[in-house]
């Protein structure tokens, strides 16, 4: 990813805010705007603990924008370091597995999400404006369509298992 | 003043009892907080928690024609305090073998003697086949090998299979 500016850590945004639950537009990634919006993401991202990706509207913004660095995490197989992509969609998803997942908008609750565990997302690098396609599985995978999920307005809660697959968050990190 | 009542509703289901009750707390002006729902072989079971301006008698008395068809309303005041809870791990014990008596028992008894709390219990018996799904809180200190061999024993005496994972959450 080419270099970015200094970011700024901004505050994260939690449900219900209107935010959250907007899907977010499509923006130029070689716009400066744009570039100084995924500085800050992963200013923000860097600061949070165990936070592993941050959606734009996470931090109040409508931009199709996330930010994402999983190789630190124990359960990630394929990474792709530390990068923001840029109006990214999913290409192809397949092999769903549940798992428990949190996020720093919905800070009370945990909830048993399925989710693709083979993954390709196409998506554009902020800045250069660059196509990329990734390809990817495990962690990596589930993070990216939680990410994906925010800028279409979708919080974990909308793809919860069932009626008892909703639990009170006890511990923070 | 505004109190927080549990409500429990037990009975025969039929389409429309969440619709009533919530309908009448709502006319009373109750706020409905946490609830759990589920068919027990048929039969409704609801317990709710509403923070409403009235007594538990005005509640009961809303909710007559529910318990003049045959469901059994119970309304009663929670105590102002905060309930106690385990600071520690989070882990899914899931059990599944033939039926017999002393399965719950007998597999809840150690994690109770290791000081672990059970957040969410669902047991279930089908044709013979009892299922115990249960999520656990044990406290930081706990040694979940020596738990674990224990169920391992307990399940091996019952001839049921046990398994203790942890019930872990991942932030994203
Ligand atoms: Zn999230």
């Amino acid at each position: 990813m080419p270099p970015l500016p200094a970011g700024r850590v901004l505050a994260v945004v939690t449900a219900p805010a209107d935010v959250l639950s907007i899907p977010c537009v499509d923006v130029d990634p070689t716009d400066p705007a744009v570039m100084a919006l995924a500085a800050d993401l992963i200013a923000t991202q860097r600061v949070s603990p165990g936070c592993v990706g941050l959606a734009a509207n996470q931090v109040g913004i409508g931009w199709r924008v996330f930010s994402l660095d999983v190789s630190a995490h124990p359960k990630a197989r394929v990474t792709h370091g530390e990068y923001v992509l840029v109006n990214a969609r999913v290409v192809s998803a397949s092999r769903q597995e549940k798992s428990r997942e949190g996020c720093m908008s919905v800070p009370d609750f945990t909830g048993d999400v399925k989710r693709a565990s083979q993954l390709v997302v196409s998506g554009f690098l902020p800045g250069s404006g660059e196509e990329v396609v990734l390809e990817t599985d495990a962690f990596e995978a589930r993070a990216l369509q939680h990410e994906l999920d925010h800028l279409d307005g979708l919080v974990f809660l909308d793809r919860v298992a069932g009626a008892h697959a909703i639990y009170p968050r006890k511990t923070y990190l | 003043m505004t109190a927080t009542l549990a409500i429990t509703v037990l009975g025969l289901d039929r389409p429309g009892i969440i619709a009533e009750v919530t309908g009448q707390l709502a006319e009373l002006g109750g706020n409905l907080q946490d609830s759990s729902m589920t068919l027990l072989r048929g039969h409704f079971a609801w317990t709710l928690l509403v923070a409403v301006d009235a007594g538990p008698a005005d509640v009961q008395a809303r909710l007559a024609r529910l318990t003049d068809e045959g469901l059994v309303v119970s309304v009663l005041v929670l105590p102002e305090q905060s309930p106690g809870g385990v600071d520690g791990t989070e882990w899914l014990l899931s059990v599944h073998g033939g039926d017999r008596p002393g399965i719950v028992s007998g597999l809840t008894a150690p994690i109770a003697e290791a000081g672990g709390n059970i957040t969410d219990l669902t047991t279930r018996l089908g044709a013979g086949l009892y299922i115990l799904v249960a999520e656990v809180s044990l406290p930081g200190d706990v040694d979940v090998t020596a738990l674990t061999s224990r169920i391992a024993e307990v399940s091996a005496q019952l001839g049921v299979r046990a398994t203790l994972h942890p019930a872990e959450t991942d932030v994203l």
